[in-house]
């Protein structure tokens, strides 16, 4: 059975800012980079392998440590921050963890989020966040994993929505076709989650995401954070 | 008719008392030769390749306020053979030592299966310049499965944990695109950028720790080298009057 918190943590009307950012499909749009649905797909398949696979094992790892009860949020917050070498996508990623800081930690209270808030005052990356926030929601690891990868690609796909004035359904129709692929990265996200050696998870870049994100961020007309 | 070569070369690079840097150790093995110039440590590739199924290594150890230069005198050429080949790379570079690390781009030739791991290690004072340049593939081929995953710690925190892959989807319009080489420079060490440029094809990058990324894509090798340069000039360190980098304070 589906954990009903899990749902409402996945949920996009969790009220945790996501809606602000794109996951550079924005950028992606302004370039011409992405304008219509076979784009979109072959963006957010790249995103996914990328991004999706990172933040995923990073958010594993995160509510896996939730759940032995462990510290260590600053080693972890570093190993986040030193697989994002974008300056905007740190920042996007932090705004990101703070909102949902305050959302779940409000929602399912657990020790871990005051452990987390006095450990990184200045925000914790949205990963480690949503790792958390899923152990106290009482998920797995692997459970914060899909999550994670979800959203890596639902945001953009919303945001491209609205931006390229794509067809809601055909978009849904794309994201129901990826989902085996956000399970198979969600596996392979949460293969070494339990372990402490952080170093070995997934690092894969994405060169055009950083670019997309670092120009974004210097553009003078955007609906998007990020 | 398979060959594969298990080979482990290393170089060692030391300040003496008069602050001159002496490479204490020097070792070719096997298709990994290592020679010393004036200015720089050359990686002789002595046979073809890598080809898959060859495990190399290379060891590199920079001495407290040492400065140590690698080139290479020809492009890398990843060539298919038997499973996966292998390239590793650990570099440890002490206080006030200096790593300038910049081979000729490796090729990733069509069928290949080649992985490439670099592991740098920087006490705190130490400096970096850590070059990595991808060709995908020869004259109008696809290039064949290829990894690069680059870890650097400074002063015991993770400093870049960084990987490009080359699978089913580095196609995609948010990994690398239609691009034909893909490259990146990472800096480390006091007197960086630490604001963000970006331009055509080109990312500076400053990390969260001690370093600036430098990242860019072309559709040649000569562009990806242009662009990379220019980008190390954005990030502060940019050409400066050619010195002996084996020669240390002097």
């Amino acid at each position: 059975m589906v954990n009903a918190g899990l749902l409402l943590l996945a949920d996009s009307r969790l009220p945790a800012g996501g809606h602000a950012h794109s996951g550079g499909l924005e950028p992606a749009a302004t370039a011409e980079v992405v304008r219509d649905l076979a784009g979109l797909a072959d963006f957010l398949r790249g995103r996914l392998a990328t991004t999706g696979l990172v933040t995923a094992a990073l958010a594993a790892a995160a509510c896996a440590q939730a759940l032995a009860g462990g510290g260590g949020w600053v080693a972890l917050d570093a190993e986040a921050d030193a697989r994002t070498p974008s300056p905007a996508q740190r920042q996007a990623s932090r705004a990101q963890g703070r909102s949902l800081l305050r959302a779940a930690g409000t929602a399912w209270p657990h020790p871990a989020f005051g452990a987390l808030r006095a450990a990184l005052p200045a925000g914790p990356h949205h990963p480690v966040v949503l790792g958390v926030a899923t152990a106290a929601a009482g998920g797995s690891p692997r459970d914060a994993a899909g999550i994670a990868a979800l959203g890596s690609v639902t945001g953009p796909a919303s945001a491209a929505v609205r931006l390229l004035g794509l067809d809601p359904l055909a978009v849904h129709r794309l994201l129901a076709s990826l989902s085996g692929l956000v399970d198979s990265v969600a596996d392979e996200a949460s293969v070494h989650a339990g372990e402490q050696g952080w170093a070995l998870l997934p690092a894969a870049s994405a060169p055009l995401l950083d670019l997309f994100a670092e120009r974004h961020l210097v553009s003078e007309l955007r609906l998007f954070e990020s | 008719m398979t060959r594969r070569y298990t080979a482990r070369a290393a170089v060692t690079a030391e300040c003496d008392a008069s602050g001159r840097t002496r490479l204490t150790r020097l070792r070719s093995d096997g298709p990994l030769a290592v020679r010393e110039t004036a200015e720089a440590v050359y990686l002789i590739g002595a046979a073809a390749g890598p080809l898959g199924g060859d495990r190399l290594e290379l060891d590199l150890e920079v001495g407290p306020g040492a400065r140590l230069a690698i080139r290479s005198v020809a492009t890398t050429l990843a060539l298919p053979g038997d499973g996966e080949s292998v390239f590793t790379v650990r570099a440890r570079v002490a206080e006030g030592g200096h790593l300038d690390f910049a081979p000729e781009p490796t090729v990733a030739a069509c069928g290949c299966d080649h992985r490439s791991v670099s592991d740098i290690t920087l006490a705190e004072g130490a400096s970096l310049r850590w070059r990595e340049e991808l060709i995908l593939g020869r004259h109008r081929e696809e290039p064949g499965r290829h990894t690069s995953r680059i870890d650097v710690t400074a002063g015991g925190l993770p400093l870049l944990r960084h990987e490009l892959r080359l699978d089913e989807t580095y196609r995609s319009r948010a990994v690398i695109g239609d691009a034909r080489a893909a490259g990146s420079v990472v800096l480390a060490g006091p007197d960086l950028a630490r604001t963000a440029a970006v331009e055509e094809a080109l990312a500076v990058m400053p990390l969260a720790g001690p370093g600036v990324l430098v990242s860019a894509l072309a559709t040649d090798s000569a562009a990806l080298r242009r662009r990379l340069t220019h980008g190390e000039t954005l990030a502060g360190r940019g050409e400066r009057s050619p010195r002996p980098a084996l020669s240390g304070a002097g």
